[in-house]
């Protein structure tokens, strides 16, 4: 049986949550069931969403452990669902909380922790291909353990609802916290602000700028085409580095993820550690000046040519054809 | 505070990804090696905090005697002692490199110098685990604040911010204690002639591990198969924007 940690937001579970409830249904070790633990209150959206997904039965953690979220105080919760729940595999997303909850975890237990898994190849003993290398190569990997610890990593499979939904049982667990766990926890939160990356996480379009921007006056017009896009701008590394645009914009492996139905990149090489941040975009229509960058290669539509006559030509042509911010 | 900070020695790999014959490493010959982008940060974050209380910042790192490069690094930014446990870190995995930091913090602590913060990368460039800076935590019994991008000193705790789902959340925890750093929040900043000078004459404390590493879990890595490429060229220069507002027109995206 696995036991999943899910997430919820607004829209009750997290994509990536409903994610990792698909892969643990997908690969059933055990039993095959398909446990839940939630820490705070489920809304009726997300009851709904674990019934047409088919989980076996839902875990409710109470107590100190649901309370303001504390890495340590989560797995504690999570490690007494596992215990009351013999669960052999214990799987999350590998968002921050994700990873942070399982490895609290798995250092509580003594067991290993494999992060951002994205295929398990046996079952018994467990045996996983793992994104190391920020996506860019895979590890496979032997995890033994009691339970075995894994994080999935994001878009490794499609969200697919169950071919029928459950009618899952409901425990609540409440848990208490010893002290050390208590310890580490968030004392207040500022609600998003400009700063925010959550926009740029989940943003429909997203217009990015590398090196060829030139310099931090180089951005205006992209800026233009992601506002009338309705969108984002995100940036590489080398722009935040050189100080032309804030950390929150950088997307790749030490930036943002972001999974849009459009990228459009102008200037940017497309190197191993921004492709981790933009490979799930459903499209990708690049602009460089470089018809052999790895960026050009791999996307879906290129245009070459210099993203400073490019890309003003292009926010032209989207007024003149009524297009507005 | 003293502030003891871990980096990690990785792979320079903006280009293309090789691997060695027996697939058990990235074949870096020719691309050379750098410090953990997340580590970068932690440097800058333990300095600040060293120099605002009149603490002390060492950095460690387990690794091949060449890691000494990445220690220098550090040497030449504001850190003033450097410990290396010099292993073959491909065959430590995540709960021995705890393990090892660990042994440091105990050993000096023993000695004399005990460490208010520690502080790492909430994830290595290469091997991306997400756990090592708990797994110390835990080892050492002490609290820790992960994936957050500024840490400073207040009394006896110390205060952190990150960002959450909803928004920026801050932690205050009690000294002595841990904390895994994201790149953000701070600047790294570039060694000065006089820093790299001085960097040069630290005789960096070199150790051997403290027990045999368990190992990774590796079996071997893989690359993933390349894709042929099949994009689709809109065309050149501002020409090309007709056949873009068409395509984004097509998607649905062009409001
Ligand atoms: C540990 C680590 C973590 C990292 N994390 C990240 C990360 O999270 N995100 C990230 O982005 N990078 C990251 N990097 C850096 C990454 O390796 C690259 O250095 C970086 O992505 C390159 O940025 P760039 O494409 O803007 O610049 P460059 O590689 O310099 O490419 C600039 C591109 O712009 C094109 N160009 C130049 N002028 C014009 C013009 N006028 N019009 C159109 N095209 C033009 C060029 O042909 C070239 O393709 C990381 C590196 C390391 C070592």
């Amino acid at each position: 049986m696995t036991l999943v940690l899910v997430e919820l937001d607004a829209s009750g579970l997290t994509e990536v949550s409903r994610e990792a409830v698909t892969f643990a249904r997908e690969h059933p070790v055990g039993a095959g069931e398909v446990h839940v633990v939630v820490l705070g209150e489920p809304s009726e959206e997300a009851v709904d969403q674990l019934t047409a997904y088919g989980v076996d039965a839902v875990h409710l953690v109470t107590g100190a452990a649901s309370e303001t979220y504390g890495g340590a105080a989560w797995a504690a919760g999570v490690s007494a669902v596992q215990k009351a729940t013999a669960a052999e595999v214990v799987l999350a997303a590998g968002t921050e909380r994700g990873n942070e909850v399982l490895a609290h975890l798995a250092a509580e237990r003594e067991v290993p922790f494999a992060a951002n898994v994205v295929a398990l190849t046996s079952a018994d003993p467990v045996v996983v291909h793992r994104q190391v290398m920020g996506g860019s190569v895979l590890e496979e990997t032997r995890v033994e353990g009691i339970p075995v610890v894994l994080s999935l990593a994001g878009h490794a499979v499609a969200p697919v609802p169950a071919a029928s939904p459950s009618d899952p049982s409901l425990t609540e667990h409440e848990v208490d916290v010893p002290e050390v766990a208590r310890v580490a926890r968030v004392v207040s939160v500022e609600q998003a602000g400009p700063d925010h990356s959550a926009g740029l996480k989940s943003a429909r379009v997203v217009v990015g700028a590398g090196r060829g921007a030139g310099g931090p006056q180089g951005f205006g017009p992209v800026s233009d085409l992601a506002r009338i896009l309705g969108g984002e701008l995100g940036v590489s590394r080398v722009v935040t580095s050189l100080g032309w645009r804030p950390h929150h914009e950088q997307i790749g492996q030490t930036g943002s993820r972001i999974s849009p139905e459009v990228y459009i990149p102008c200037g940017i090489s497309g190197a191993i550690q921004h492709w981790a941040g933009c490979a799930s975009s459903k499209v990708i229509l690049a602009i460089n000046t470089d018809a052999e960058a790895p960026m050009m290669t791999k996307a879906t539509y290129a245009v070459v040519g210099d993203m400073h006559e490019v890309v003003p030509a292009i926010v032209a042509e989207l007024e003149s054809r009524g297009h507005h911010a | 505070m003293n502030v003891l900070v871990c980096v990690k020695r990785v792979p320079e790999t903006s280009g293309e990804v090789l691997l060695t014959a027996d697939a058990q490493e990235v074949d870096a010959r020719y691309v050379g090696y750098t410090t953990s982008a997340h580590e970068e940060c932690a440097v800058e974050i333990a300095i600040e905090v060293a120099g605002a209380t009149g603490g002390t910042a060492t950095v460690m790192t387990l690794g091949s005697a060449d890691a000494v490069d990445q220690l220098r690094a550090a040497l030449g930014v504001g850190c003033t002692a450097a410990v290396l446990v010099e292993a073959d870190s491909s065959a430590f995995g995540p709960s021995d490199v705890a393990r090892e930091i660990a042994a440091v913090v105990r050993d000096h602590e023993a000695a004399g110098t005990a460490y208010d913060l520690v502080l790492l990368g909430n994830d290595a460039a290469d091997t991306g685990d997400h756990q090592v800076g708990i797994r110390v935590a835990h080892a050492l019994g002490r609290p820790v604040v992960n994936g957050v991008t500024e840490v400073s000193a207040d009394g006896d705790a110390v205060v952190a911010h990150g960002e959450g789902p909803e928004g920026r959340e801050t932690y205050r925890v009690p000294t002595p204690a841990v904390a895994t750093i994201l790149e953000g929040g701070v600047e790294p900043r570039y060694p000065t002639i006089t820093g790299r000078m001085k960097a040069k004459k630290v005789e960096v404390e070199r150790r051997v591990p403290s027990a045999d590493p368990v190992g990774p879990g590796r079996v071997r890595l893989l690359l993933p198969p390349a894709q042929p490429s099949s994009v689709v060229v809109l065309g050149e220069g501002k020409q090309a924007a007709g056949a873009v507002v068409d395509l984004l027109e097509k998607l649905g995206v062009a409001r």
